[in-house]
């Protein structure tokens, strides 16, 4: 995809994947397989640092909203760092940080878990 | 009358694939108009949303069907119309998701709307012939 890259990272057992550029309903199912992938090895201690996103669309939400409650029912959690303000508007219009544990750096998060 | 005030208009395919050449046309047309980066950002998820909702619902990812994306502004409004000929949308029938309820059933969706409501000052649908469209407007 030209306008969204994931990279994945492993600190001790939390996954970190980091996505970059612009998530919309064209390239909402890159981080669906990504997360899925996660999820059937059984990886469910995950981050999404937002860092480098520059744009989020509701099926980009969509996308957290179909997989938090399985990897929370596995004892796991989806959490997400590092939102420009711009992401976090967008998560916040649909009252998403009541929902999801949403930290202001990656480091809050890995503690967090 | 300023360049800003010209209306400009965009047809395209309807896949997921020109959701950022889309909202590429209306950021470039609506930073002539001095507005600040978030509410630009703000307008073109509007805009994002509609047309997404226009791909997945009124032409069911059927992608060789247009869609013409229509924006003008006059010194106090800014005016976007999106036209398709697919399945229209009956706002009477859409209720605002319940997001809570919503991830705790692992559903998706619905957010588009209630976004675009909540983005734009005003949000007319309206169906003339084969035609339908959905006409935004931003306060200026």
């Amino acid at each position: 995809m030209k306008n969204f890259n994931i990279a994945n990272r492993q600190i001790d057992h939390i996954s970190i994947l980091e996505i970059s550029g612009e998530l919309d309903a064209h390239t909402a199912s890159h981080l669906e397989n990504s997360l899925q992938e996660l999820i059937a090895s059984k990886h469910i201690h995950i981050i999404v640092n937002c860092k480098l996103l520059d744009y989020i669309a509701s099926a980009g939400l969509g996308v957290f909203m179909a997989y938090i409650e399985d990897v929370r029912s596995m004892g796991g959690d989806i959490k997400l760092s590092n939102m420009n303000d711009r992401v976090f508007n967008v998560f916040d219009l649909l009252g998403f940080p009541t929902l999801y544990d949403i930290l202001e750096d990656e480091r809050d998060a890995i503690k967090a878990f | 009358m300023t360049n800003s005030h010209k209306i400009l208009t965009l047809t395209v395919h309807s896949s997921t694939k020109h959701l950022s050449e889309v909202r590429d046309f209306i950021g470039d047309y609506v930073k002539t108009l001095g507005l600040p980066q978030r509410e630009i950002s703000e307008i073109q998820l509007a805009v994002d949303e509609a047309y997404t909702n226009i791909i997945k619902h009124a032409y069911k990812n059927i992608p060789s069907n247009l869609v013409k994306v229509e924006i003008g502004a006059s010194s106090t409004h800014l005016c976007i119309s999106i036209y398709d000929k697919g399945e229209s949308f009956k706002p009477n029938q859409y209720k605002a998701p319940d997001i809570l309820k919503r991830v705790k059933n692992k559903q998706r969706g619905g957010m588009g709307v209630f976004l675009i409501q909540k983005l734009m000052d005003q949000v007319q649908y309206s169906r003339k012939g084969t035609m339908n469209e959905i006409r935004m407007i931003k306060n200026l």
